[in-house]
């Protein structure tokens, strides 16, 4: 009874004008807000926002591997959790891990695997706590740009940022970033990861019906938007760090006044 | 949680044979980089199951069988029947797999022959309610590997659509509040044909089809499942490292060749 009215089906994911259902046009990301060191705990972490996504990425180690038989002789372990709350979705998910996140956690690894000098740290592991809060269409992404932010947040030596977000097919035509509605009644998803100057991708998924030349333009689309996300990614670093460098000098400054 | 996985104990010189091989443009199973493995197809083993087939890809063997039973629908989807893939990596398959609870290899594998199914519209969902809403008959599609010589996800598909081409079920009737039997059995209904090509990245190499020494060394992994228009309708990358745009532009054009050549034989063979 107390359950909110399920979003019904748009007549239309894009109008006459060629918007999509929240104003947006084709090639056009979704708000996003990234923010990094807000856990007191955690080695790095890092939130992110993009659309109604809310997600919270907290990375611990490298610390000493337990137990100790899936410790590796020559790198880190990496280990990834992808999770959603139960109250992230429209109908409570249960907490215990689904296949879908068994799955996710397995392939957002891997799209992280690239880019962080494991061989430095030994015998240890490094573990990536994602914590889907609200749930919308490209959570896996908005996870892995939280993630990497969160590892570089954590001092985690890193070759560069992975930056990720999707491209989907939306009443025939290819289109950035798909919302919740978008991919559910739309007709592709293809979620993307980029290590941008190394021109790697390091995540990649589909599901849905593309020909081959929609599946090469919306890989091009969504390596464009990945190449935005990672400049607001390291810009986040810069202003977090410059910060943290302004603080320092202060109260340096306070201490030889005093 | 998903952790990096020990890496399998091989010997350092087969892999660099391996690898050195791959270097040359040639393999160490004498095919060419874009060439599959002799695939052996075998349909109806199984005579309780709905359909079965069991794929021999090289030295890789699959069994898959469909069981069609009586069901719910899903209340978001009243007006169509369910489909379920599940895949088994049986501890006497390989002395990797182990008892316990499905692997994330195990799912990794389901959900990706799933994807192909589902997003390809293969099985028509709608012909299997019996009354709207309250009774649909569901589909199950469980994928059992035998023998792991590499590249599950390609013979696991292979043999999940044969075994699905091949499946025969009953016709059902409402006859007041119950489903009885109309007698007799009609072919499962398919709107499409998916299939599945892998390829691995070896060093700076792409090549087809991986075997098991091949999957030890690679990089990465591609899947790309390709449906009977030569549109795409899944897709997975897996392993430790990416590919450039440049190598998924050129395996996803083949793929679509390579697919076309394996549906052939997969229709062929459930043919029977």
């Amino acid at each position: 009874m107390n359950k909110l009215p399920e979003p019904k089906q748009p007549e239309k994911l894009i109008d006459d004008k060629g918007l999509r259902i929240d104003g947006r046009r084709l090639d056009q990301l979704r708000p996003l807000k990234l923010e990094v060191g807000l856990l007191d705990k955690a080695d790095g972490s890092a939130y992110i926002e993009q659309g109604k996504n809310k997600i919270l990425v907290a990375v611990y180690g490298p610390r000493e591997a337990h137990p100790k038989h899936i410790a590796m002789p020559e790198r880190a372990v990496i280990r990834c959790r992808y999770h959603m709350a139960p109250f992230s979705v429209d109908e409570r998910k249960s907490p215990a891990p689904s296949r879908r996140e068994m799955e996710l956690s397995k392939v957002i690894r891997e799209s992280l695997e690239p880019v962080v000098l494991t061989d430095l740290y030994p015998r240890t592991t490094i573990d990536v706590f994602i914590e889907v809060l609200q749930s919308d269409g490209g959570s896996r992404c908005a996870g892995i740009t939280a993630a990497s932010l969160a590892l570089a947040d954590a001092g985690i030596p890193m070759k560069e940022l992975v930056a990720a977000c999707a491209v989907g097919k939306i009443q025939g035509k290819i289109a950035l970033d798909l919302s919740d509605a978008e991919d559910k009644y739309g007709d592709a998803d293809l979620p993307v990861a980029l290590v941008p100057n190394m021109g790697l991708v390091t995540l990649l998924q589909m599901d849905g019906n593309l020909t081959t030349g929609e599946f090469e333009q919306g890989l091009s689309m969504a390596m464009d938007a990945c190449k935005t996300i990672h400049n607001m990614q390291r810009e986040t670093l810069k202003k977090k760090y410059a910060t943290v460098k302004e603080t320092v000098e202060e109260r340096e400054e306070q201490e030889i006044a005093a | 949680m998903s952790a990096t996985p020990q890496l399998p104990p091989v010997a350092k010189l087969e892999q660099k044979t391996v690898v050195d091989l791959i270097a040359k443009g040639k393999r160490i199973d004498e095919r060419g980089l874009e060439s599959y493995r002799p695939i052996e197809i075998r349909v109806g083993l199984i005579e309780k199951a709905n359909g079965s087939a069991q794929v021999h890809l090289g030295k890789s063997k699959v069994l898959a069988g469909i069981k069609v039973e009586l069901g719910t629908p899903f209340p978001d989807t009243p007006e169509e029947g369910v489909l379920t893939v599940n895949a088994e990596l049986v501890p006497l398959a390989s002395p990797s797999f182990e008892l316990g609870p499905p692997s994330e290899a195990a799912i990794e594998l389901s959900r990706v022959v799933d994807r192909g199914i589902r997003e390809s519209k293969a099985v028509d969902l709608k012909s299997l309610v019996i009354q709207k809403g309250k009774k649909v008959q569901v589909v199950y599609v469980d994928v059992y590997v035998l023998d792991h010589d590499g590249n599950l996800i390609d013979a696991a598909a292979m043999a999940a659509l044969a075994a699905l081409a091949n499946s025969k079920v009953a016709k059902m009737e409402m006859k007041g509040e119950e489903v009885v039997s109309k007698g007799g059995h009609h072919q499962l209904p398919l709107n499409n044909h998916p299939v599945a090509v892998t390829f691995a990245k070896i060093d700076k190499t792409i090549v087809v089809d991986p075997s098991l020494e091949e999957e030890q060394v690679m990089s990465a992994r591609l899947t790309v499942t390709i449906d009977k228009n030569g549109h795409l309708c899944a897709m997975q990358k897996g392993g430790l490292y990416g590919f450039t745009p440049d190598e998924l532009k050129k395996a996803v054009n083949l793929a679509v060749a390579k697919a076309a050549e394996n549906r052939a034989k997969i229709m062929a063979a459930a043919k029977g």
